[in-house]
């Protein structure tokens, strides 16, 4: 593709070319100047959680980019090793890996039960699924605690595990139903002839051919569950042994409110994972995957 | 290799009978087409006998048994999609050895049946290629190759060449005809196109509204065709058709439409008689209407017709006729002169037209 557009581009007489990028220029002007903006605040604290303290607290984190550079790393292995973040960073882990992928696996067999299996009510307990994705979640914390509570799994990570899955699942059984249902029928009737079951047709062709919608419902769940700061709050408490980073984070501001330096190491500690993970699965919003199985 | 027989099935979506009480057998290596307008059934058909779809009464069979209560993948069949249904994340040799996996047939021998079929299809070089990186056609041969890879009893194909542009259809449409004299297998095939039909089948069924109307050979459909659908839908350019009376004249029968005025041959007369209606529908192919100039009279007599519009298709040309209350289509040869305005006398062989009960459309003869 790639290659198609700079063979396209170089066959293009120069002067247009030239006069095409100009026509351009404005537009590419205000792109830069949005993009600019909506990073400065994360630019800005990048680069203030690698300031020495004193430093922060008198100038602007702007004012790095003059002599004498003065950058430190003693922000981060201080926040990491005396505030609890290293655990925190592992306790997010814990939390955010099983609780994106228990609720996207049970989606997806949801949303391939939903889109190509027949049996009764398959409509109406669809509707029923779609119809959760109105509920608040503010109203189920009170008999969903009290349940926990009972059960013994207030306060563990099975407990927000389940809680995460309940509340993420309306969602992406919905988005990989409707996903999943626009694969093409003939590919399904052609390996029912082949001899496929419904086990087969599942992990042979939907997951590999749904990787694209699979990629990004876990993108927005790992995003979801990583930043949630209420869910962790109910179910686990305010405990450190199980505390996320959200939850020590927003402790953190309460003990450290003026030692920015610390918080900012803090935040983008919390920040780097969701950043690779997003640059990491984003390949595949873009790739077309069915390309090639029917004609079209 | 196997025959396929449907014995009185009728298949319902809901009120409506997609197919209404088809009854007809396939024999062994037979190449079956089933043809017809789109919504005539003819697609259930093959997925009633695929396994896609349950029939509401009556009985397939393939081979010897009963196959009603059969699942697809138990029935030895194999099925080519009209849309080629590849499997988009596999390479071609996966896609080609996907349903021996499923079948458990050793490595070994999945390596060698594969690169046999794919050195049948001309596929050799394409085996790790994706589908998406193949042309139209070659999709095409790895959809029929993963059929064939099976060795099923039976092939059953969904207008399989549809997708493809016209010359690689003629093409493709050639090597099937090869192909299936080489598997020496049982073919139904699926198409909406009636020169496909012709080309291809060693017999063709007729549907229409889910009612199987004729079942012959392609000569067999185009001469003796059971009803007005069939006679209008084999044959291009389409039979015409003309409302005419029988009419008996000095002993002899006469069929009169417009000015078209034939005396039957004695031969044809008696079955007339038996149909007892005077009404009839007079069925004349393009073919059998000439300018009168080229044939020899011997009892025709010339009817005035003036030319409406001439198609000139290079070895012949058909052209729209205008008679005094009907119009007709004559297949002429290239060489007569013929242009549009012009008076063409016209003479039309009364021992090859068809007769059709007006009421209910089937052939008198």
């Amino acid at each position: 593709m790639a290659a198609i557009e700079l063979r396209r581009a170089a066959a293009v007489p120069v002067a247009p070319r030239l006069e095409r990028r100009l026509g351009r220029l404005p537009l590419h002007l205000v792109i830069v100047v949005i993009c600019a903006l909506w990073l400065l605040p994360s630019v800005g604290l990048l680069v203030s959680s690698f300031r020495p303290p004193q430093l922060v607290a008198t100038t602007g984190w702007w004012t790095a980019f003059h002599p004498p550079f003065e950058f430190t790393l003693q922000n981060y292995r201080q926040v990491l090793s005396t505030y609890n973040m290293g655990t925190s960073f592992v306790n997010s882990l814990l939390i955010a890996v099983p609780a994106t992928v228990i609720p996207l696996l049970i989606a997806a067999y949801a949303a391939y039960a939903f889109a190509w299996m027949r049996f009764p009510g398959r409509q109406g307990l669809f509707l029923v699924v779609v119809g959760l994705l109105v509920v608040p979640l503010q109203t189920t914390f009170i008999p969903v605690l009290h349940l926990f509570v009972q059960l013994g799994l207030a306060g563990t990570f099975l407990g927000i595990w389940l809680a995460h899955t309940g509340y993420g699942l309306p969602l992406a059984i919905y988005l990989l139903r409707n996903f999943i249902g626009e694969l093409p029928k003939d590919m399904f009737e052609s390996a029912l002839i082949d001899g496929a079951g419904h086990w087969t047709m599942f992990f042979r062709l939907v997951l590999p051919t749904s990787v694209a919608a699979l990629a990004s419902l876990a993108i927005f769940q790992f995003l979801w569950v990583w930043n949630d700061l209420l869910v962790a709050l109910i179910y686990l408490g305010g405990q450190p042994s199980v505390a996320p980073v959200t939850v020590t984070i927003s402790n953190l501001t309460n003990s450290l409110g003026q030692g920015w330096q610390l918080l900012t190491a803090a935040a983008f500690i919390s920040m780097a994972l969701p950043l690779a993970v997003f640059f990491g699965l984003q390949r595949y919003f873009a790739s077309g995957l069915l390309a090639g199985s029917v004609k079209g | 290799m196997a025959r396929v027989v449907l014995d009185r099935v009728t298949k319902k979506f809901g009120e409506v009978a997609a197919v209404n009480d088809v009854s007809l057998t396939v024999f062994d290596r037979e190449f079956l087409v089933l043809v017809g307008p789109s919504g005539c059934g003819k697609s259930t058909i093959l997925r009633l006998v695929a396994g896609l779809e349950d029939v509401s009464s009556g009985e397939i069979r393939v081979g010897d048994g009963l196959v009603n209560d059969v699942a697809p993948k138990d029935r030895d069949i194999a099925m080519v999609f009209q849309n080629y249904a590849l499997y988009p994340h596999m390479s071609v040799f996966d896609n080609l050895a996907f349903s021996l996996k499923l079948r458990r047939v050793p490595k070994q021998q999945i390596r060698q049946r594969v690169q046999q079929t794919a050195a049948t299809l001309g596929l050799e070089g394409l085996l790790e290629r994706k589908p998406k990186q193949l042309s139209g056609g070659q999709r095409q041969r790895v959809a029929l190759g993963r059929a064939i890879v099976r060795e099923p009893q039976v092939f059953l194909m969904d207008e399989p060449l549809s997708n493809l542009d016209a010359q690689l259809r003629v093409q493709t449409r050639a090597e099937l005809i090869k192909l299936h004299r080489r598997l020496e297998a049982t073919v139904i095939y699926v198409t909406h196109d009636q020169v496909e039909a012709m080309t291809m089948g060693s017999r063709i069924a007729v549907m229409r509204d889910g009612v199987l109307q004729q079942m012959d050979t392609p000569t067999g459909l185009y001469d003796r065709p059971a009803n007005m659908f069939v006679a209008g839908f084999i044959g291009s350019p389409s039979m015409n058709f003309l409302s005419g009376r029988l009419e008996r004249h000095n002993g002899s029968l006469q069929v009169t439409a417009g000015d078209l005025v034939l005396d039957l041959p004695p031969e044809r007369a008696a079955g007339a008689d038996s149909a007892n209606t005077q009404e009839v529908v007079v069925g004349v192919r393009p073919e059998d209407v000439q300018p009168a100039a080229s044939l020899v009279p011997n009892g025709h007599r010339p009817i005035n017709a003036s030319v409406d519009v001439v198609e000139h298709m290079g070895n012949e040309k058909f052209v729209y006729l205008s008679l005094a209350n009907a119009s007709l289509v004559a297949r002429i040869d290239v060489s007569c002169p013929a242009s549009a305005g012009e008076n063409l006398p016209v003479v039309v062989d009364a021992g090859k037209i068809h007769l059709f009960h007006p009421a209910t459309e089937e052939a008198i003869f």
